[in-house]
């Protein structure tokens, strides 16, 4: 039975999250400058609810979910969790005994289920790590856990006593999954747990993730760089741009009628499966910015079609343009951009 | 004339690899034509041996890997110097000496590729300028001097913005969309007739590689070269092929143009596959409840099996009990252009 739920308080609430990795050269290691991954973040997730989190590669998503989670200290910022034993926290100021305390709440999977599971740890170890670690079950009460998860994940529990070289990239993707949610946790961080897959794997961990947020009344903040999967699997989406939140709207309505020029851009570039003539397709010119030496004024100016005098000089707020719907574009409110759906 | 004739004709290949585990059959028994100046694609997801069928027509198949039987037809064109006409003759690809004279004469020449991971394709010590030099020095008769100006021109044509600056950088120097530019440069630089494209995008950004793959359609019409194209994205399928093979286990289970397999795909893997794709519309139209994808049963079997029958039997939603696990199907031409290996197709 799931607890009992907060529909209408968030979580789970960042607030100006910023995490600057310095930049060491020559003999002395001295700091030479900083790689801005994470520039300013805010956001919540609702309990329940799957926030998807878009961008390319080198955006600052992996940072981001590492340094919600502590996994590295945050620059700057407040993580607010509502911890089911300690209540509302700032994951930022906890000391070490509240952080594992979170950490039973607060889990995470990762992209390459080749490089994320240990080859000498059978998957009753893997699995049964963090329960052993929190000291949450010990001897046969663990053994049984385990099972238990692996059975839900959709494994045989026979399968305990081996060792995960012996498993496809899917299957080690479900033993990932067994591994974060064998403490019976709140919040999951998703960080693109399919995007190593075949397309056919793909589609039955997006359904096993699904039914697992049903029966354990999971939390999702999913990262990824695919928009068909996010727009699949998320109730609303936000898009990153060099270590910034620059679009974050309910997914139809994103996907509808994106107001942010890179978003139209990014939607514009995924190659559809869909063989008739589209559209006249959106080519940005240049490459993603380097987050060690980023533009100025707006991030995404030097390559924006609509871009302004004011572009250059001033970074634009992420406003509130209608109700959820948040955009940070000089232009936002004039615009009319094409979203990468026509209803 | 030579407009829509064949290039290459692959005919049976089998490529295996003997390993102490068992054998792999990596491509067993693939048909294919590439036809000149078009673009083939082929797809299928990962170890279904879509590398190994370009690594082979390359003789680039790492040991212990062998080609083991099958015609790897190539109709090169002779250039008559004196009648200034264009001859083709007939060359088996698989029966040359993989790194004889005449095999190295064709690859990175006339039939040249360009791979997933473009820092592997250039030596990461030396000059882009110099690598795609020397490509040029070995192939054709021209001078150093030459060869730099032709290949500046090459890095014009990949719009890297400063060509002539670009031949004095290293590779490191170079972001990886404009490293996959400058592998691209030194592809085409020989003006090959067949270009042999690997994933040569999934390793970079979405917004790059809508970039590369518009590139890559504008320099197949400057070059007139054809393409075969290969990826496990189906969505960069629909865009760049016209052709498409889709490969299961080692077998092109169909094949047929870009819109037929989109519009109206017949084998059962194929179709499953196409319905296994979360769509974007299906996301935005719901309301708060979400769609399932559906899914394919059960799991690619793992390479040494050998399997009586279809391959994809034990996976198949419509195998026909008594016949699909015991008798391999055949190729069946269900329209012109359109071959589907699977026995809901054939003639009885
Ligand atoms: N060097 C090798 N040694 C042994 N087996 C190999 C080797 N290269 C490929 N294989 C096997 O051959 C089969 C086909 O591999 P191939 O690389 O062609 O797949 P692919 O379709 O290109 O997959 P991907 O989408 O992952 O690139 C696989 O079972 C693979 O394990
Ligand atoms: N440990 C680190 N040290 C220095 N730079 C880092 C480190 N981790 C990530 N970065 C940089 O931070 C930026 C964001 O990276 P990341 O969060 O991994 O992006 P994403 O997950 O969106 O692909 C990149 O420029 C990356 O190179
Ligand atoms: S602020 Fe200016 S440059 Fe930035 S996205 Fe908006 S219009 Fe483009
Ligand atoms: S031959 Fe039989 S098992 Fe194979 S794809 Fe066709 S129906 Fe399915
Ligand atoms: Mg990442
Ligand atoms: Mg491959």
């Amino acid at each position: 039975m799931p607890e009992p739920t907060h529909q209408d308080e968030p979580l789970l609430e960042v607030k100006d999250l910023v995490k600057h990795f310095p930049i060491r050269r020559g003999f002395l290691k001295r700091v030479v400058g900083y790689v801005r991954a994470v520039d300013g973040v805010s956001f919540h997730v609702m309990e329940g609810e799957t926030l998807g989190l878009v961008g390319e590669s080198g955006c600052g998503k992996t940072t981001a979910g590492r340094s919600i989670l502590r996994a590295i200290p945050p620059t700057s910022g407040e993580v607010w969790f509502r911890d089911p034993v300690l209540g509302p926290v700032d994951v930022t100021k906890l000391d070490r005994e509240q952080l594992r305390q979170v950490w039973r709440n607060m889990r995470v999977i990762f992209q390459d289920p080749y490089a994320s599971l240990s080859p000498r740890m059978t998957l009753l170890d893997i699995v049964g790590a963090p329960l052993r670690a929190m000291g949450l079950a010990t001897g046969k009460e663990l053994e049984d856990r385990v099972a238990e998860m692996l059975q839900l994940v959709g494994l045989r529990p026979e399968y305990m006593r081996r060792y995960p070289h012996a498993f496809s990239g899917g299957q080690r993707q479900r033993i990932g999954l067994a591994r974060a949610l064998a403490p019976n946790p709140k919040f999951v961080i998703c960080d693109e747990p399919v995007s190593a897959l075949d397309v056919s794997v793909q589609a039955q961990i997006l359904n096993l993730l699904e039914d697992l947020q049903e029966k354990m009344g999971l939390t999702y903040l999913f990262v990824a760089h695919d928009l068909s999967v996010v727009a699949h699997i998320s109730d609303r989406v936000a898009v990153m741009y060099v270590g910034k939140i620059v679009e974050m709207a309910p997914t139809a309505e994103l996907f509808l009628s994106p107001r942010h020029p890179y978003t139209e851009a990014l939607m514009s570039a995924i190659p559809r499966p869909d063989p008739r003539p589209r559209e006249k397709r959106i080519l940005l010119k240049g490459e993603v910015a380097n987050p060690a030496n980023p533009p100025s004024g707006c991030y995404f100016h030097p390559r924006c079609a609509y871009v302004q005098d004011i572009c250059a000089k001033e970074e634009p707020p992420l406003e509130e343009i209608s109700p959820g719907h948040w955009v940070k574009c000089h232009l936002a409110r004039e615009l009319r951009l094409t979203g990468a759906v026509q209803l | 004339m030579l407009g829509n004739s064949a290039l290459v004709e692959i005919k049976n290949l089998r490529t295996y690899f003997h390993l102490p585990e068992g054998t792999v059959r990596a491509v067993d028994g693939v048909d294919l034509t590439i036809r000149r100046g078009r673009t083939l694609g082929i797809v299928g997801e990962s170890g279904c041996g879509k590398s190994v069928t370009a690594l082979s027509l390359l003789r680039l198949v790492p040991s212990p890997g062998r080609i083991e039987g099958g015609e790897i037809l190539f109709y090169r064109t002779v250039e008559e110097a004196s009648a200034s006409s264009a001859l083709t003759d007939v060359i088996d690809l698989a029966r040359l000496e993989p790194n004889g004279r005449e095999m190295r004469s064709i690859r990175g020449n006339q039939i040249s590729m360009v791979f997933q991971e473009p820092m592997s394709a250039l030596i990461p010590v030396r000059t882009v300028g110099s690598q795609i030099t020397e490509v040029i020095t070995l192939h054709q008769k021209v001078s150093e001097a030459e060869a730099r100006e032709i290949a500046a021109d090459m890095l014009a044509r990949v719009r890297l913005p400063k060509p002539r600056q670009a031949l004095d950088d290293y590779p490191f120097q170079l972001s990886g969309g404009m490293r996959q530019r400058a592998v691209i440069a030194m592809a085409l630089c020989c003006r090959p007739k067949l270009l042999i494209a690997d994933e040569p995008t999934t390793a970079l950004d979405v917004t790059t590689e809508a970039q590369i793959l518009d590139l890559m359609r504008e320099l197949q019409k400057e070059f007139g070269m054809a393409i075969m194209y290969i990826t496990h994205n189906l969505g960069v399928i629909a865009e760049m092929a016209e052709t498409v093979a889709v490969m299961y286990l080692g077998k092109v289970v169909e094949l047929t143009d870009v819109k037929t397999l989109f519009m109206s795909p017949l084998h059962p893997y194929t179709r499953a596959l196409l319905r296994s794709i979360p769509q974007l519309t299906d996301a935005v139209a719901r309301g708060t409840k979400k769609p399932r994808l559906q899914t394919i049963e059960g799991m690619v079997p793992d390479p040494y099996s050998v399997l009586p029958g279809c391959t994809f039997h034990p996976r198949c939603p419509e195998r026909l009990p008594d016949l699909c696990d015991r008798v391999e199907p055949g190729v069946s031409e269900v329209a012109p252009g359109h071959s589907v290996k699977c026995h809901l197709y054939s003639s009885p």
